[in-house]
């Protein structure tokens, strides 16, 4: 079985991001894996690890995709010092500043050139947070969407997958044969930091650099089918009331807000 | 006049509240039309919920499939009618299916995609917030087809007179789009508390509740309000994640945002900071989420939020 990870670098989700002339500024922020992907390349590591236990040579592996700048190289050695096995990275100038159809292009086509079985994902990256493209992906593949997986269950002698769906509408129990894309949420399970051997082993393990032209794709092939018209900062708040709570804190509290009636 | 569809969202029983606010926007464009998909013979019942609110017509699609076989099969069903109906906007609320749905729609007929729109205009351009409500977005589309989703509360919806025409129409769903089989669903788990996202109060709890939101959640129940909680907590496994208001949780804007033992970490503010009005409660007077506070507290949650409490009580009564 050969599993796909799509990952993507994105600035830290801790950090104050700014936008310059309609495009998110991302030479000012730090640049990290995105989050919600550590949990997918949890999942996949918790599905093939078993089944490589004992071999010579991984027969199950994890290949990391990503699309990027080449500093995205940083983001997918993250996810080899996790426990994958290699990584792809799609990096070409005609990719700046993409959209979502775009992106899941460039990612299709690559998983396409690759014999995967399944694709991981997380629900959406903690910049763009459009949680379409693992959706995209689908359709643009023709394969089965198993998405927002609150639990994933891979039955290899039948080539099935099974997941529980958990979205604020309730849960489903869907499953489908091979291939896949499935999108795992967070708190699926607990993304394991990666070991000093992890660590060390990662430097060692191959990432493939590709441009559109090695896909077979041109910049003519990609969509800019949105424009953005305008782009401002929100007004700062204004300064509100502080105090101290000696005592009648909680009263002063319930004055206000019973003056404002917001209660 | 522009056709826009608008997909009506329900859980079988109940019309979502995004349908009659979805209807408004359509509206300002032009014709308002809904789309019902929904299981055989439960249709009408839920067409007859549509009445008062601004559409003309709403077309109803009663096929099993779409509920057995998931996002795609809905998908097909949705490209089958626009295409049908000549539409050129389709709106769909933001949630987890409408994202998705609307993804599909995108590359399936070649249109351009906005997600998350706070506001759209008679042209069909959008105003997004994006990064947690610190920038402000207006964009367009340049395809034929406008594909829109929209988050929930961000409009009044007006109400009509008027009740819509119904038309039942159908559509096929080929093998392609039934590669997904879903053997069971359970509704969401709810309890006596407004939905996060769509309440107009919301009480949050952090790392100050130091796990124990018992006087959080009694100031919802009093107020009426729903329970949110910083990363720190959900984190902690002090609250469910469902309730985690920020950057890799919920985004809220309601008219009321009282953040408790929160320090307000970027984190969180880009899931609140579009609220109305911001109380804060914090023993810490440096915690930076005074600066977004219209009316901070310098104290513990504990000893505020039941003198609040009881005051309250007893100033209604």
């Amino acid at each position: 079985m050969k599993i796909a990870i799509c990952v993507k670098q994105v600035p830290d989700s801790w950090a104050e991001k700014k936008m310059v002339s309609g495009r998110l500024d991302r030479e000012s922020v730090d640049a990290v894996l995105n989050d919600l992907d550590e949990y997918a390349i949890e999942e996949a590591l918790r599905i093939v690890e078993p089944l490589n236990e004992g071999k010579e040579t991984a027969e199950h592996t994890i290949t990391l995709i990503s699309m990027g700048p080449e500093r995205a190289t940083e983001a997918i050695r993250k996810g080899l010092s996790m426990g994958a096995d290699s990584g792809i990275l799609v990096t070409d100038v005609a990719l700046q500043g993409s959209d979502a159809v775009s992106t899941a292009k460039v990612l299709a086509k690559t998983i396409e050139s690759g014999g995967f079985d399944l694709v991981f994902c997380g629900t959406e990256s903690t910049d763009a947070r459009m949680s379409v493209v693992p959706a995209m992906l689908a359709e643009i593949l023709g394969w089965a969407q198993l998405t927002f997986a609150g639990s994933v269950k891979v039955d290899i002698s039948a080539n099935q997958v099974e997941i529980a769906r958990m979205t604020d509408s309730g849960v489903e129990n869907m499953s489908a044969k091979f291939p896949c894309v499935v999108s795992v949420i967070e708190k699926i399970n607990e993304p394991r930091y990666p070991s000093f051997k992890g660590i060390m082993a990662a430097k060692k393990k191959p990432i493939e650099n590709k441009t559109l032209g090695d896909l077979g794709l041109a910049s003519s092939d990609l969509s800019a089918w949105s424009e953005v018209v305008d782009s401002q900062p929100r007004p700062p708040r204004e300064k509100g009331l502080k105090l101290e709570d000696s005592g009648e804190g909680g009263a002063k509290l319930a004055d206000y807000l019973l003056e404002k009636r917001l209660v | 006049m522009t056709k826009n569809l608008v997909l009506i969202d329900h859980d079988g029983n109940k019309v979502a509240k995004s349908a009659a606010e979805l209807a408004t926007f359509a509206k300002r464009a032009g014709n308002a039309i809904g789309l019902l998909l929904a299981n055989s013979g439960s249709g009408d019942s839920l067409a007859a919920q549509l009445n008062g609110t601004e559409f003309e017509r709403v077309l109803i699609v009663e096929n099993d499939e779409i509920n057995r076989h998931g996002i795609a099969a809905a998908t097909a069903a949705i490209a089958q009618i626009i295409e049908k109906e000549g539409a050129e906007s389709i709106f769909i609320a933001s949630s987890a299916r409408g994202k998705e749905i609307a993804g599909r729609l995108a590359v399936r007929l070649k249109s351009g995609i906005i997600t998350d729109a706070v506001d759209v205009a008679s042209d069909l351009s959008t105003t997004q917030s994006v990064f947690g409500g610190s920038f402000s977005v207006k964009a367009k589309l340049k395809t034929p087809l406008s594909i829109i989703t929209v988050r929930p509360s961000s409009i009044e919806p007006v109400i009509s007179t008027s009740n819509p025409t119904i038309e039942k129409v159908t559509v096929a769903i080929d093998a392609k789009d039934k590669l997904v089989e879903i053997s069971a669903s359970q509704p969401p788990v709810k309890g006596g508390r407004p939905d996060l996202t769509e309440a107009k109060i919301v009480i949050s709890g952090g790392r100050g509740t130091n796990g124990n939101f018992a006087e959080v959640e009694a100031f919802a129940d009093l107020v009426g309000g729903a329970v949110g909680a910083s990363r720190a907590a959900t984190d902690a496994g002090w609250y469910p994640h469902t309730h985690q208001v920020g950057q890799t949780g919920k985004t809220v804007s309601p008219q009321l945002y009282v953040a408790c033992g929160i320090s307000g970490a970027i984190q969180h503010r880009a899931g609140m900071q579009t609220s109305k009005t911001i109380v804060a409660i914090n023993k810490d007077p440096e915690a930076p989420i005074f600066d977004l506070a219209d009316f901070g507290v310098v104290g513990d949650l504990f000893a505020v939020l039941p003198q609040a409490r009881e005051a309250i009580k007893s100033k209604r009564s």
